[in-house]
């Protein structure tokens, strides 16, 4: 019972990886960048759900609306301000500055909401479902999390694989200057791209703070961290790739804490990690690249 | 003098010249501003700091500008090298009376450990490529601070005491805690010095200049460059590898050792991936592969949020701007245009000279 509880707090959390997984892996696999902006976005999208629901009252789903537009709308002017110019830079003066974006989503929002932190009311409501005859019980918000996760998964598999744009996508991630000559508007996929991964940050974090109620500035450092890591053991740039490796990241730290140790629950999830490269170096679901000279 | 003046021509001799001449500059006039009682009590704690980071920046840019590979978890070497100087500073104070000395030992004792971390770490990371290295580094860089965070060490007439994450162990009357788990360390006697400082950097920098311009490091910039072409020259690439990345992380064990004896309490979350963050934006923005950059740019950027702070809750909002707008002129049509210009205007003295 103890092990099933376990797993259900794992996938839980793991849902929430992945969906920001999701996201990153879709801006690494077009902008071939690593946007540590994200984890910020996710704090951002928790506090405007925040503001909507506590100081204007307005009910959970125009919270959500209101951070996922919010985030979206942030995402396309991050990348149009800070990342445009730089596409042809070297990648690790577009990281340094994806730092810098960081930190001022953080202090940002270090001046405008405080140090201390908020306790945030989870958007969805309702009492816990006993199972096995209340041996066990699941938060609803758990089941939200994870029917939300599966529900973008798979809509962004149907949307990369059906779509016009989401081919558009595929053909910018494989080579941006042939994609411009089929007549592919570069600059506005890319923007579509970063207008999804933050739309998909906002929603993750409104259900980051619904199952860990509590909202501050650094809120979404390490689950950003997290679930890059979870991105890369599935594969970078992979989608089903980012949510199987987003589960097992949140089912692997929930075990350890439980088993092993709370202290060293990170230490566990990342030295997992490792194991995985050394064995598949391209992660779980990645692609193999054979190297040209 | 003829034969200064060449080695000042070659790019080598200059960059060597001019990062040996910032360092030696700058602590010159510190001195002088010292004596003369001219610089804030702010600014005087941050000395030290600015040494370690200095010598945390040319390290990691052995890394990441020489070798060419990204490592996000270089603060993990730091913190190693900080926790086992400590254990070695605290063993050695009934001993070694002379506190320079214990310090030289202590630094020594902190580079060696975190060389030790480089091997065992770099074995199996160095065969990852881009991106998946660097989430391996950052992964190593979290768990070594989740280890030192349940690490607990003590000290008796028995000798040394280690527990994991418990402290596992009974010490006679004697005897002193020296780790405590997460609490860290506290009552440490500070024993790093400005000028020790000092001196450590001006041996890091002549260490790795010479390093870079030797044979190997002629062979690490081969790796970075094309590792195929290096291979079929018959360079050994995993072992090139494996002594930039085990050098870069002994330098920053002893860059910890100095960091951490300036303070009297240390904890793990110190050394955090933010650490490891703040050392790639210096080596970043002083330019890969260039020394005296990094110099430059761990001082200024160490002081900066120190100036800032009139500013108040402003300052890191500030910092973050300037990093952002600093990263987009490195990289804007703008400067290439401010370069040509000038590589213009010199090209123009040029064939005047040779017109005449």
């Amino acid at each position: 019972m103890v092990l099933l509880n376990h797993l259900i707090n794992g996938i839980s959390l793991g849902s929430i990886y992945a969906i920001i997984a999701l996201g990153y892996t879709m801006v690494y696999g077009i902008a071939k960048m690593l946007n540590f902006a994200h984890g910020d976005v996710i704090m951002v999208g928790g506090y405007m759900c925040f503001c909507a629901t506590v100081y204007l009252g307005w009910p959970p789903l125009a919270g959500i609306a209101l951070a996922v537009v919010v985030c979206t709308v942030l995402g396309v002017v991050i990348e149009r301000l800070a990342y445009k110019p730089l596409r042809m830079a070297p990648a690790l003066a577009v990281l340094i500055t994806a730092i810098g974006v960081s930190y001022f989503l953080q202090n940002a929002a270090l001046l405008l909401w405080g140090s201390s932190t908020k306790s945030f009311t989870s958007v969805v409501t309702g009492a816990p479902i006993p199972l096995f005859g209340g041996q066990l019980t699941v938060a609803p918000v758990t089941l939200v999390t994870v029917a939300a996760c599966v529900v973008i998964m798979v809509a962004l598999m149907l949307f990369t694989s059906k779509t016009k744009a989401g081919t558009a996508m595929r053909a910018v991630s494989e080579d941006k200057g042939a994609a411009e000559l089929m007549g592919i508007n570069v600059n506005t996929t890319i923007s579509l791209t970063f207008a999804i991964g933050s739309g998909l940050a906002a929603i993750a974090g409104v259900l980051l703070c619904s199952a860990y109620p509590t909202l501050m500035p650094t809120t979404g450092s390490m689950p950003g961290i997290k679930a890059f890591t979870a991105a890369v053991f599935g594969g970078i740039g992979s989608i089903p790739g980012a949510f199987v490796g987003g589960i097992l990241l949140g089912v692997i730290e929930i075990l350890a804490g439980g088993y092993i140790s709370t202290q060293l629950q990170n230490a566990i999830v990342f030295a997992v990690l490792i194991l995985v490269l050394l064995v598949k170096p391209d992660g779980l679901l990645g692609k193999r690249m054979s190297e040209k000279v | 003098m003829q034969k200064f003046k060449q080695y000042a021509r070659t790019k080598a001799g200059r960059d060597t010249l001019i990062s040996f001449g910032i360092v030696i500059v700058g602590f010159v006039v510190m001195q002088v501003l010292l004596a003369m009682g001219m610089v804030s009590s702010l600014l005087e704690g941050l000395l030290i700091p600015i040494c370690a980071y200095i010598i945390m920046a040319v390290s990691l840019n052995l890394t990441v500008g020489i070798l060419g590979e990204l490592s996000l978890g270089h603060a993990g070497f730091m913190s190693v090298g900080a926790f086992a100087g400590i254990v070695a500073s605290t063993c050695l104070s009934g001993t070694v009376g002379f506190a320079p000395l214990r310090l030289a030992i202590a630094i020594v004792i902190g580079a060696v450990c975190a060389a030790i971390a480089g091997v065992i770490i770099g074995v199996p990371v160095l065969r990852l490529k881009g991106d998946y290295l660097a989430i391996v580094t950052l992964a190593f860089g979290e768990i070594i601070k989740n280890i030192m965070n349940v690490l607990y060490v003590g000290l008796d007439g028995a000798g040394l005491h280690f527990g994991l994450l418990e402290q596992g162990f009974e010490l006679d009357e004697e005897g002193k805690m020296i780790i405590n788990g997460a609490m860290g360390v506290s009552g440490v006697e500070r024993l790093s010095t400005f000028v020790s400082g000092f001196v450590l950097v001006l041996i890091t920098l002549f260490l790795i200049l010479n390093l870079i311009n030797s044979r190997a490091g002629r062979a690490i910039m081969a790796v970075r460059d094309n590792k195929i072409a290096a291979d079929s020259i018959g360079i050994s690439i995993t072992s090139y590898k494996l002594l930039a990345f085990v050098i870069s992380a002994a330098f920053a064990g002893m860059a910890g050792v100095l960091y951490a004896l300036n303070y009297t309490t240390v904890t793990a979350n110190r050394f955090d991936f933010n650490t490891s963050i703040l050392v790639l934006v210096f080596v970043v923005l002083g330019g890969l592969g260039n020394i005296w950059g990094s110099v430059i740019a761990a001082t200024l950027l160490t002081v900066l949020p120190e100036v800032l702070r009139e500013v108040g809750d402003f300052r890191m909002l500030i910092y973050a701007i300037l990093l952002i707008a600093m990263m987009l002129f490195n990289n804007s049509p703008l400067k290439q245009r401010l370069l040509e210009k000038r590589g213009s205007k010199q090209m123009e003295k040029v064939s005047e000279k040779e017109g005449a």
